[in-house]
């Protein structure tokens, strides 16, 4: 009877290959999918074309294709990408780090939860965005600046998500290791930490995708590099097919760190069946 | 004596501030080597001894010792199984075994052999590198009971282990039980709800009733061991059944 048990779930596991026909009829959502962004695309090539949209106010798929195709072999454009994407990633780095390092603390230490912890919810209803010109002031023009505005807004999820993940191991499990001798240290690496994990992804998905709008927003404001820095750029020049392919580069950059970050979850965390893809708060 | 309670009491205080009795004079004494069962119905307080001698929960009066100690803390020579196996999910089997060797610093390596061997005692080897999502909730509760003994600890203490399996499974841990406590010799505690199992497997049983939660009986069972499932329908085991019952049908059953 065990056994059967464990063979039933290697069943389940084993993805066996399908044919096209069978493709469809398993997964019909994927060619409804694309079909939907084939639909929409040409929809709005056709609408630009009949009623004759300016491309300074819309411009037509083809002309952002272009534009993007023109951008990806430009060694100009590639360093601007390079600019944002180190600024997105230094900063989520470090905005996660001080997350989980403050979490850790304030999530162990009820004292610090009570004391410290509200005065951080607090500063959270100050739009960091309005911050952000100071920071440029602080920090100045350079990379340093995005970095610190990336890692402000994208803190506070990994942080808020560490705290309550510390909190998540059930009873019965301290239950068992308080009863097996275990002191507060090893209750804390061996059993709240793993138990948090979920948790903390959850967070770090959310503070990826907020990362990328930290250092576009820094860049708005002030800068010499950057895609952000990019965007202004063109939108002065009307270049509007340019700014599109803009966003659809920023968009693949978001969407690749996430999905990098849930490739990082499904293996660390490889002892939960990952919910796909319910992180929110972006 | 392995075990000694004398006057041993604990009192809550529910949230109006009522002090509640959840133990009240309890005296027992129990001889290393034993298997002692405790039944009764929920609110006994049979839960919070056993917390109080894990010494997770500590004691209100009296005195309770373990190979006279005071119990005052949790003790490295004691291994608890739970009703659910509570295993972590991270760890394989075979970790997970051994998490009372590494939570006490000793030797990992010198006590991998003794997981496995006790791993092989209750059917599972060949499972040390498994996950615990890969088993079966009897086959968790194995190596729960596995966990429980391999520190090699005088006293076993059960907290209703096979509440949560079904009554063919539970017949078999029955006897698996039994079967190791012959190998290894323990004491063993076991929290039970049910009167037929609280007989099969103990030398005493220990009948508790609520409000103050006490020990209103100890049964000797006077019954050839090893014991075997046939026994079950002998008329020494209906009567022992039957005394322990009159208590709860006077207490409105047992839940």
């Amino acid at each position: 009877m065990p056994n059967s048990n464990i063979e039933a779930k290697k069943v389940l596991k084993a993805k066996p290959k399908l044919s096209a026909k069978e493709f469809v009829r398993e997964r019909p959502e994927v060619p409804m999918a694309i079909g939907l962004l084939v639909v929409f695309l040409s929809g709005w090539e056709l609408i630009v074309h009949i009623f004759d949209v300016p491309i300074i106010m819309v411009p037509a798929p083809s002309d952002i294709y272009y534009s993007l195709a023109d951008n990806l072999t430009s060694i100009s454009f590639l360093y601007h990408f390079w600019v944002t994407f180190s600024e997105v990633v230094a900063g989520f780095i470090l905005g996660a780090s001080v997350g989980l390092l403050l979490g850790g603390f304030i999530g162990e230490f009820r004292l610090l939860e009570k004391t410290v912890y509200p005065y951080i919810v607090a500063l959270q209803t100050v739009p960091k965005v309005a911050v952000a010109p100071i920071i440029v002031i602080w920090f100045g023009f350079g990379i340093t600046s995005k970095i610190v505005i990336a890692a402000m807004i994208a803190f506070f999820p990994v942080l808020a998500n560490t705290i309550v993940g510390l909190h998540a191991a059930p009873a019965d499990q301290l239950e068992l290791l308080r009863a097996y001798t275990a002191t507060r240290w090893q209750i804390f690496f061996k059993l709240k930490i793993p138990q948090a994990l979920p948790y903390i992804f959850v967070g770090l998905n959310v503070a990826i995708v907020l990362a990328v709008i930290g250092a576009i927003v820094g860049e708005f404001v002030g800068a010499q590099a950057g895609l952000g820095y990019l965007i202004m750029q063109r939108n002065f020049s009307m270049d509007m097919a340019g700014t599109f392919a803009i966003l659809v580069v920023l968009s693949a950059m978001g969407f690749s760190l996430h999905a990098i970050i849930q490739r990082a979850q499904k293996i660390i965390v490889f002892w939960m069946e990952s919910e796909d893809d319910n992180t929110t708060g972006a | 004596m392995l075990i000694e309670a004398s006057e041993l009491s604990k009192i809550y205080r529910s949230r109006d501030g009522e002090p509640i009795h959840a133990l009240h004079d309890i005296r027992f004494s129990i001889k290393d080597g034993e298997f002692v069962t405790i039944v009764g119905t929920s609110g006994c307080g049979k839960s919070t001894l056993l917390k109080i001698l894990t010494g997770t929960l500590s004691k209100t009066t009296g005195s309770i010792t373990l190979q006279d100690q005071q119990i005052v803390g949790p003790s490295r020579d004691l291994g608890i199984v739970f009703q659910a196996p509570v295993l972590l999910p991270w760890r394989t089997i075979l970790e997970n075994v051994l998490l009372p060797i590494e939570l006490q610093g000793q030797n990992f390596v010198e006590y991998k052999e003794r997981a496995n061997e006790l791993l092989k005692l209750v059917g599972l080897e060949g499972f040390e590198d498994k996950y615990p999502g890969e088993l079966s909730g009897g086959m968790q509760q194995r190596v729960g009971i596995c966990r429980a003994l391999v520190h090699d600890p005088s006293l076993l203490l059960m907290d209703e282990p096979f509440g949560a399996l079904d009554a063919m499974t539970r017949e078999q841990m029955n006897l698996e039980l039994l079967r190791i406590w012959r190998a290894h010799r323990k004491t063993v505690m076991l929290v039970t709800h049910s009167i037929p199992e609280a007989v099969f497997l103990a030398d005493r049983v220990f009948v508790m009733s609520p409000r103050p939660g006490r020990i209103v009986e100890i049964i000797d069972v006077n019954l050839p061991r090893p014991r075997t499932l046939k026994m079950i329908n002998s008329t020494d085991f209906g009567s022992y059944v039957e005394k322990i019952r009159v208590h709860f049908d006077s207490l409105g059953g047992i839940d």
